[in-house]
């Protein structure tokens, strides 16, 4: 018996929160427990992988026996021992906890570029990483390539900024070049911190070798010796995977003194940033960077020109970095094919509320919302209607089911109100209010915005004052055309991007759904039936049984009623927490 | 100061030796903080790691009183790198031959040993000062409070010299004076050997200059300076004494004997706007008004007259002093009543030329720099230009002194004293503002945490600080600020004078005493107050 | 390579220094732009978004304090559209301000009351959740009522950037950012109140300035009692009392004071002021021994009984007199004060030389 078996172990954080960890740990005991095979032994690896993308799924296990791929779903240490005995020792998978056909649609449709190691390889190993090729683009650049044709490469890929903004990167490296100073810098932006995104997050822990490849290339592009890497403190896988990344590679010589044994010299570190949401704005980012309060200020300069401690700096995202050695590696034309006329390769989403499939997609832009969320995402579970879907971040906008046929790209999303933002995707189906679901992107964004200008700062917290008002049901008339007045004022006036977008989530749903806000404010009435202060639980006569249930349960002592003849909910009594429509055994409880 | 407060942000190098800056010129301090912003390397020689170091590439922390020794090396190693001027000693100077021959055992190694400030610091230091193109020089006090502090003066000199850093814009040494109108008060010959106008009492034809504008006659003996006045009195020579605003018993070095000389005398008048410490030894007390309650002029350290404008009437009976002056001159039969108090002005600028241009109209909005000789003269942004008033600059040959009384066995820890910033001089006037007194209210003696530590003492705890000539108890304050083996102590606080511990050695030709350096002892006292102390802390 | 730039602005041609802003080049032409943030002397800010300008082509207003000029731009200081987004901006300050104009000592000098008068602000349209701090900072200077602080940054910048300090800092985000002090500790500082200077509001005031009053006042403009520096003061003055100090940007000083100047004024109207000439009534040697130890300003003045001027300058004329009969004129000496004015100084060396006929005369600058 001659087997090649490999076992690869989810270790995102995602994995690692399903308990990946110990799965791994699980593997590795019963394989060498006594019971297999020595010849079986020495063929047999496990190895950590980075995220799989399809996060719901998690704990998921790919098994390799000759090439040939299982994937288990939803693994936990106790299963193992049944994994290895039967599929691995006798050959027999273990069918009833293989992945089903939902877990191929979610990665027919998708397109990995930048995650195509995510998930395959070991984030903890720079073997691994040279195993796939890894820093061939690098070395490839640094040896025999001027900047002159690495930034024309770039330009011609048409690959822009996928922090959100859409800067053509080619352009952006370009400008930097051109300025000529002692220092430049090269920074990349992990600061990651929309509500439900973690792309560039599971890049850094899964993929952390292609983020630094890429700060590598782009360093030989602009002329700089020093990158940062800014990262939050608090995503301690990351910041721990990418500074052994970063030790293997001044070990292998790809950092340090003379870089690829050139005499090109590129340093790079890892700063683990406190942690605001506004530090993912490049001002404020640099001015954290530089141990200040990160604060955006006004784009006098350039940030190609004077960017961190005034010196000409490159600033891109993590998922940018990402993309470049592949560009290099497999060529501009190659990448510019993948996706539109205006905009190069792929993005990553990371998909998530209301949809079956939840988890990191990767698509090439362009591809329609339709088919992310319904071939993709599997679509609504339970048969429910989609409302929407939210699209980059707490800043972002909702886009209507009705409009699903339109193709991702930067330019319609926002023309429809939206922005690619980070990439961020929250499904929206009946159940979900819209009033509710604004309300809370407002209070993030509150909560977020640096208190520098007075718009983002009192204006966003006006604005969540009169959302609240209206999910209160204490709106008056007038109030919607107020808050639409304010929102305008404040994308007119905000100083930076946070502050400019913050009003997207009330003007895109203004725009498709005002009518749900007029419902609330004129008939007091929450469709979704979330607001609890519009919400009325009542009992169904026809179906009480008078069991008394909901009565014993009820913390407001709201409810009345006799044993065997139908209760009463008193209104005003009536808290609204629902603990009695989950006491009822009968259906009797309504919520409307 | 030989440039203007508006050049400094213009320097490339700024070098401060012994000025407490930010402390003691607050204002200029800002302006040296903005030349730093804008690139200016500073340089700050001090005892203390004082707030400016946070601003300095250098700092060298020299041992109190070895200025000279530190100064002497960076020009030897000036010389010995070639970074002297050559064209401007040969133009404009005299005596460099004899100065570099008495330079040349002055080395960086062996003014690392005598100042403690490494040699490696040193030759930067000079080489920092010595490549500049616009570099100031910066002193007060700790420059000039010595038993040689006109040779410090000299040695500053002579590094402005050899380098040429003297009488452009921007380049320049700057002594920083210290009170707001000393400049004024000596401008207006309240020195005894010079009348108004630094012009010599000894010279017969400048007497007769004074004599007739005044319509009397000038004596031709040399007067004391203020330092040996007290002397005097203490050895009977001077019998009366008229203080005007003046808080003697606390400013000068070694109180007691200051109290002994003033008390021994026939009769002290002061004048005041408080019942001073030395107003409480007078036989009269004049109660005068203070500077919001008369007009005239200061003349600031820039040599800018500026006008002080009444704002208030003096309380009660006081009486500006201008008035109480013409008054007692009166019943001398010396008229010295003026029509109005720019008359009196008017008369200084006849008398000096250097005033002449300066009216009250001319300074309603901005005072005007002396020299300023004509009507449409603009002032003068910096002293010479082109040339000094002797002609030719001469080098002095500095040959370095130690103190007069450094630490013993008895004494072992180097004393120096000075102002913090929340009060001024004596305190008569800020120990009278209640939020300048509660974020500053008691005495204390800064010391090293290595010096606390070998005696004993704890943060906050009370200690007797005590020299030869008396002692003082007050609080211990643990500092990162004072280098080890010295200690300092503000000298604001009538409750723990500062000056009953200091020295009245006194610079041979200055007169100044040696404020800044004399040998005290420490010891911990009232332990428990201690103990309680450290806990707040 | 030309340094200057041409542009429009509300239809009139400017020509300014490279890399001014568009509101440095408004000014030049003194053409009104509100600001709340802005100061000559500090980096631009931008914060407080009154000085929104629109630029022909540009898709939305610029703030105009952080816009370089260019070359032809064509720039619209004041539109209907501008105008409506400036009323919103301020009635959003205002939201969250305290409407306690009627106790604030900077009313009547306040930049916020004086753009809501201009804009018409009574009420403003959006009311909601005010910023209250209960606690207040008990520092001995600089009285901080952090409810009235409309976050402009002026005072962290001028802390930083002018000071070199950096004692305050903004803290928190959103609604509840705030300018403190490290841990919201009390403020312990320099004390120097340029803060207090360039604070737009009430938010900081000199802490004995409360009560002392807002209205009939008189500016005078002097100089500073303390250091050579010689600073500007302005003296605000009510009724013979010296109630605020300040100075103008235009001085030499630039504006800026430290603690002394600008707090330390008190001592003016002390009650233990010296007001009537005294003549002394028991031996020095009491004197000399209360100096040294034990100091009590009340024992002090009962060594001295309160006579006319006449009867003081008379005997002290009566007294030099003698001596100088006596001894000689060089028994007597003269120590003037560098803290007189020029015109004491020289009149009493003057004094001394003439009345007296000695040299010695001398001030205290060895001190």
């Amino acid at each position: 018996m001659s087997k090649e078996v490999l076992i690869t172990v989810c270790t995102g954080t995602g994995g690692i929160a399903s308990g990946g960890e110990d799965v791994l740990a699980a593997f590795r005991e019963a394989l060498s427990s006594a019971g297999i095979t020595a010849s079986c032994r020495e063929r047999c690896r496990v190895q950590r992988v980075g995220c799989k993308g399809f996060c719901s799924q998690d704990v998921l296990v790919d098994v390799a026996v000759n090439g040939a791929i299982t994937t288990y779903r939803k693994v936990r240490p106790d299963m193992v021992a049944r994994i290895v005995s039967e599929h691995i020792v006798a050959g027999m998978p273990v069918a009833e906890w293989v992945v089903d056909g939902s877990y191929h649609a979610f990665h027919e449709k998708q397109k990995k570029v930048v995650l195509s190691h995510c998930g395959v390889i070991d984030p903890e190993e720079i073997q691994s990483y040279r195993a796939v090729g890894g820093y061939g683009a690098a070395e490839r650049a640094v040896l025999s390539m001027t900047p002159e044709e690495i930034i024309a490469v770039i330009k011609r890929s048409r690959l822009r900024g996928r922090g959100g903004g859409g800067f053509p990167t080619g352009l952006k490296w370009e400008l930097c070049a051109r300025h000529t100073a002692d220092t430049k810098y090269v920074v990349c932006n992990g600061n990651e911190s929309d509500p439900g995104a973690f792309m560039d997050t599971s890049l850094m822990e899964g993929d952390p070798h292609s983020v630094i490849e890429g700060m590598i290339i782009c360093a030989k592009a602009v002329g700089s010796h020093r990158g940062y890497i800014y990262t939050k403190a608090e995503y301690a896988l990351a910041v721990k995977r990418l500074n052994r990344a970063i030790e293997h590679c001044y070990a292998a010589g790809f950092l340090g003194k003379g870089i690829f044994g050139s005499d090109f010299d590129f340093d790079v570190e890892v700063f683990p940033a406190p942690g605001a949401f506004v530090c993912g704005e490049a001002t404020a980012l640099l001015r954290s960077l530089e141990g200040k309060r990160g604060m955006p200020s006004a784009k006098i300069w350039r940030t190609a020109e004077k960017g961190l401690w005034n010196k000409p700096t490159v600033l891109n995202n993590v998922e940018t970095f990402a993309n470049i050695p592949k560009i290099i590696e497999k060529g501009s034309q190659w990448f510019s094919r993948l996706g539109t006329e205006r905009s190069g390769g792929t993005k990553v989403f990371s998909l998530s509320g209301k949809v079956r499939n939840t988890g990191l997609i990767e698509v090439p832009i362009g591809t329609t919302l339709r088919e992310i969320i319904f071939d993709i995402g599997g679509g609504i579970e339970g048969g429910k209607a989609c409302k929407g879907v939210h699209i980059g971040g707490p800043t972002g906008g909702c886009i209507p089911a009705a409009r699903f046929d339109m193709e991702v790209d930067y330019e319609s999303l926002a023309q429809a109100g939206s922005m690619m933002g980070s990439g961020g995707m929250v499904v929206l189906d009946e159940t979900s209010c819209i009033v509710d679901t604004t309300r809370f992107f407002v209070g993030v964004i509150q909560g977020e915005s640096c208190g520098k200008c007075a718009p983002c700062r009192i204006g966003t917290k006006r604005m969540l004052e009169i959302l609240e008002r209206i999910a209160g049901g204490r709106a008056k008339e007038g109030d919607l055309e107020l808050l639409e007045e304010l929102a305008h004022s404040i994308r007119e006036t905000s100083l930076c991007g946070l502050g400019m977008t913050a009003p997207n989530p009330v003007l895109s749903t203004l725009r498709y759904f005002r009518d749900e806000y007029e419902e609330h404010i004129r008939r007091k009435r929450c469709r979704a039936a979330v607001c609890k202060a519009l919400l009325t639980y009542s009992v169904v006569e026809s179906a009480c049984t008078g069991c008394g249930a909901c009565k014993r349960v009820c913390p407001a002592d709201a409810i009345r009623g006799t044993r065997k003849k139908p209760h009463r909910i008193d209104a005003n009594l009536c808290v609204r927490c629902g603990t009695c429509l989950d006491a009822c055994k009968f259906n009797a409880i309504m919520k409307v | 100061m030989t440039n203007s407060i508006e050049e400094i942000e213009h320097h490339d190098v700024i070098f401060v030796i012994g000025s407490n800056t930010t402390e003691t010129h607050p204002i200029i301090a800002l302006r040296m903080k903005r030349a730093v912003r804008k690139g200016a390397t500073l340089i700050v020689a001090d005892p203390r790691k004082i707030d400016l170091v946070r601003f300095a590439r250098l700092w060298l922390p020299l041992r109190p009183g070895t200025d000279s020794a530190l100064l002497n090396a960076m020009m030897h190693v000036i010389i010995r790198e070639g970074l002297i001027d050559r064209t401007f000693i040969d133009a404009r100077t005299e005596g460099f031959e004899a100065l570099r021959e008495s330079l040349l055992d002055c080395s960086p190694e062996w003014a690392a040993d005598v100042t403690g400030v490494p040699a490696g610091d040193i030759v930067r230091a000079a080489r920092l000062y010595g490549n500049a193109s616009h570099p100031g020089i910066y002193y007060t006090m700790g420059i000039t409070q010595h038993s040689h502090g006109t040779e410090n003066v000299f040695a500053i000199a002579n590094l402005a010299l050899m380098t040429g850093n003297l009488g452009k814009k921007s380049v320049g040494v700057n002594p920083l004076r210290g009170q707001n109108n000393v400049q004024g008060a000596t401008d207006m010959g309240c020195i005894p050997d010079f009348l108004p106008g630094y012009q010599k009492v000894a010279v017969p034809e400048i007497r007769r200059k004074f004599e007739k504008a005044w319509g009397v006659t000038l004596s031709d003996r040399p007067g004391l300076t203020a330092t040996d006045m007290v002397k005097a009195a203490l050895s009977g020579t001077i019998r009366a004494l008229y203080i005007m605003g003046e808080n003697s018993v606390l400013s000068d070095p070694d109180r007691d004997r200051t109290i002994r000389a003033l008390q021994g005398l026939d009769l002290l008048v002061v004048q005041d706007i408080f019942l001073t410490e030395t107003a409480a030894l007078a036989d009269v007390v004049f109660p005068a008004a203070c500077f919001a309650e008369k007009d005239g002029t200061f003349t600031n350290t820039e040599r800018r007259v500026q006008r002080v404008r009444k704002a208030v009437e003096p309380p009660g009976e006081a009486r500006d002093d201008a008035r109480i002056i013409a008054e007692l001159s009166g019943r001398f039969g010396f008229d010295l009543t003026y029509d109005s108090i720019e008359d009196v002005f008017r008369e200084a600028g006849r008398l000096w030329p250097a005033l002449a241009g300066i009216t009250y109209r001319r300074i309603a909005k901005t005072g005007l720099q002396w020299p300023c000789p004509t009507r449409d003269h603009p002032g003068t942004r910096y002293l010479f230009k082109g040339s000094f008033p002797r002609g030719r600059a001469a080098f002095q040959t500095v040959r370095f002194r130690p103190p007069l009384e450094l630490p013993d066995e008895d004494y072992p820890l180097l004393l120096s004293t000075g102002r913090h910033l929340f009060h001024y001089h004596t305190a008569s006037m800020t120990g009278r503002v209640e939020s300048l007194v509660r974020i500053e209210p008691k005495p204390y003696v800064e010391i090293s945490a290595a010096d606390a530590e070998a005696l004993g003492i704890l943060h906050g705890e009370n200690v007797r600080v005590s020299s030869r000539r008396g002692a003082i108890e007050l609080e211990a304050r643990i500092s990162a600020r004072p280098i080890k083996g010295v200690v300092f102590i503000p000298f604001h606080y009538r409750d723990a004078a500062a000056n009953a511990l200091t020295h009245s050695a006194l610079d041979p030709l200055s007169r100044i005493p040696e404020l800044k350096v004399c040998a005290v002892k420490i010891e911990r006292v009232a332990q428990s107050t201690a103990t309680t102390r450290q806990k707040e802390d | 390579m030309s340094t200057t730039v041409t542009l429009r602005i509300d239809g009139r041609n400017v020509t300014v220094e490279k890399f001014s802003t568009i509101l440095d080049a408004a000014r030049t032409l003194e053409i009104p732009i509100p600001t709340l943030c802005h100061h000559p002397d500090l980096v631009p800010y931008g914060g407080c978004r009154l000085c929104l300008v629109e630029i022909k082509g540009a898709p939305r207003p610029v703030a105009s304090c952080t816009t370089f000029v260019k070359d032809g731009l064509e720039v619209t200081t004041s539109s209907p559209r501008l105008e409506r987004l400036r009323k919103t901006t301020l009635e959003l300050i205002l939201s969250d301000h305290p409407r306690d104009c009627m106790t604030c000592e900077r009313a009547g000098d306040c930049k916020l009351q004086e753009l809501a008068y201009f804009y018409g602000i009574r009420d403003p349209r959006f009311e909601g959740e005010r910023r209250i701090y209960r606690t207040k900072d008990k520092n001995p200077c600089i009285a901080r009522d952090m409810e009235k602080c409309i976050l402009c940054g002026l005072c962290v910048r001028v802390c930083d950037e002018i000071q070199g300090v950096a004692a305050i800092d903004f803290a928190y985000r959103g609604f509840r950012t705030m300018v403190t002090p490290p841990f919201e500790r009390e403020l312990d500082c320099e004390f120097c109140g340029q803060c207090v200077a360039v604070c737009p509001t009430g938010a900081l005031t000199g802490a004995m300035w409360a009560q002392k009053g807002r209205q009939d006042m008189r500016d005078v403009e002097t100089i500073c009692p303390y250091c050579g520096c010689g600073c500007t003061l302005t003296l605000h003055i009510r009724r013979n009392e010296v109630i605020r100090v300040s100075s103008r940007r235009e001085t030499l000083n630039e504006g800026w004071l430290c603690a002394k100047g600008r707090f330390g004024y008190e001592f003016i109207h002390r009650t233990d002021r010296l007001k009537k000439p005294l003549v002394r009534i028991v031996p020095k040697s009491e004197a000399a021994a209360l100096v040294k130890s034990g100091w009590s300003h009340e024992r002090a003045a009962s060594f001295f009984r309160e006579v006319s001027w006449d009867d003081a300058l008379d005997l002290v004329a009566a007294r030099l007199g003698e001596i100088k009969e006596r001894h000689g004129s060089d028994a007597i000496g003269g120590i003037s004060s560098a803290r007189c004015t020029n015109e004491e100084n020289y009149l009493f060396q003057k004094f001394i030389r003439g009345a007296i006929g000695t040299n010695n005369v001398d001030h205290c600058a060895r001190y």
